[in-house]
């Protein structure tokens, strides 16, 4: 009995934060052309979410191109077609790998600084004094945040999957001895531009999920030390969840 | 005042490195149109049998792409595939008693339209049609064959065995 009971208000729970996100987002979307009229605090977190994100972002995208690139050529030379290398590399990249793995790392990189940030912001009261001033704390903290993540996710996809290619290519082709003109040609004659602005969209959804978690997660953290702590660890699982979740409705309808 | 200048110039470069990123990937992993840089012309062909050639496979000859296949349709009249080829204008003489056969780029890899040049002093230009052509080569038939080949040895054999 007590168990259903549980259940149901657990479920209640997850249904009731889901509405407080939206509403939140809501929120955040009303302030935007406020916060559009101070760009200098759009560029501040375009900093903070992709130029800072920037090191993280390459080093795994070389590694991960490079791990395809033997992976790929030691299943793909077991059928005699290593020439297909760069072709399936490239679309796994653009289509799948690029945006969910850049989506993990941002909210590892990004989304727990965000949190950690406006979860101290909510602390130690500086956002009570924000209100007690009459400035709109969405306004001046979250929508630039909220922002600034969203324009820096679909960038940051983008060069991890150029740089992973050319890690594809370092082992492929200068290592394993793939021929270069059949891996470019391969992967040329059978990308689509569709294909690239699918890691696009999905890079731009991804951002705004990841980044929408992280600043609900912090504006909403409890005012306590552990409370912070709490949320930054939410804001990894809940982020990491959802870019997978929404990564299957994104490729099913993009299809 | 200076720390905020560098912050702008990183970003700024951040942001420049992003859709440097998504240039590369736009213009140099997805494939370029034969006809987007440069003047091409259009032939046909018609076939019995396309197999799985698609739009956008590379017309070729020796093995150099001179084209790419531009259209894929079906003539109800006389039930046979319209393969329409657009051709770079460069490559403007090709014998119009070349032959267009389908044929497949490795075991896994697609197919695409390949022209053996002909022998006449006439050549190939818009609009006109190539008369020689050969299907695609479907498995499925070729096995069929092939095991009709072998069904028909076993009988002849058959009866060499039953005189010894």
């Amino acid at each position: 009995m007590s168990l259903a009971r549980e259940l149901l208000n657990s479920t209640t729970q997850v249904i009731a934060k889901m509405g407080a996100v939206m509403l939140f987002l809501g929120r955040i979307l009303g302030q935007v052309p406020a916060s559009l009229a101070r760009p200098g605090l759009i560029v501040a977190q375009i900093h903070n979410a992709g130029a800072l994100s920037l090191v993280i972002i390459m080093t795994c995208g070389l590694f991960v191109g490079m791990v395809l690139g033997l992976q790929g050529y030691d299943l793909l030379q077991r059928f005699g077609s290593e020439s297909a290398l760069g072709t399936g590399t490239a679309l796994a990249l653009l289509r799948e790998l690029g945006p969910v793995v850049t989506a993990l790392l941002f909210a590892g990189r990004a989304g727990t600084a965000l949190a950690s940030e406006i979860g101290l912001m909510r602390a130690t009261d500086q956002l009570v004094a924000m209100e007690m001033m009459a400035v709109d704390s969405v306004r001046r903290v979250v929508a630039p945040r909220f922002l600034g993540g969203l324009i820096a996710m679909p960038l940051l996809t983008m060069i991890f999957v150029a740089i992973a290619i050319f890690g594809v290519q370092l082992v492929g082709v200068q290592q394993l001895g793939v021929d270069r003109g059949t891996f470019w040609s391969q992967m040329q004659g059978s990308v689509k531009m569709s294909d690239v602005t699918e890691g696009w969209i999905k890079g731009c959804v991804f951002g705004a999920a990841c980044t929408l978690v992280a600043v609900y997660e912090g504006y909403t953290a409890a005012p306590t030390a552990e409370g912070v702590g709490q949320a930054t660890t939410r804001t990894v699982v809940i982020s990491a969840v959802l870019t997978l979740a929404l990564d299957y409705i994104l490729t099913a309808l993009l299809l | 005042m200076q720390q905020s200048r560098a912050m702008e110039v990183s970003t700024g470069l951040f942001v420049l490195l992003g859709f440097a990123a998504l240039l590369f990937l736009a213009t140099q992993i997805t494939n370029r149109d034969v006809g987007a840089n440069g003047k091409s012309y259009e032939v046909t062909a018609r076939y019995e049998n396309i197999g799985g050639l698609k739009v956008g496979a590379p017309v070729s000859m020796a093995g150099v792409t001179i084209g790419r296949v531009d259209g894929i349709a079906f003539d109800q009249k006389v039930y046979k595939a319209v393969v329409k080829m657009r051709i770079k204008d460069e490559f403007n003489k090709i014998p119009d008693d070349s032959d267009a056969s389908i044929m497949t780029s490795g075991l896994l890899g697609g197919q695409y339209v390949g022209i053996s040049a002909g022998g006449s002093e006439t050549f190939l230009k818009a609009g006109s049609q190539i008369q020689f052509v050969q299907d695609a080569l479907v498995l499925e038939n070729l096995i069929n064959r092939l095991v009709a080949s072998f069904a028909s040895k076993k009988d002849s054999d058959a009866p060499a065995e039953e005189k010894k």
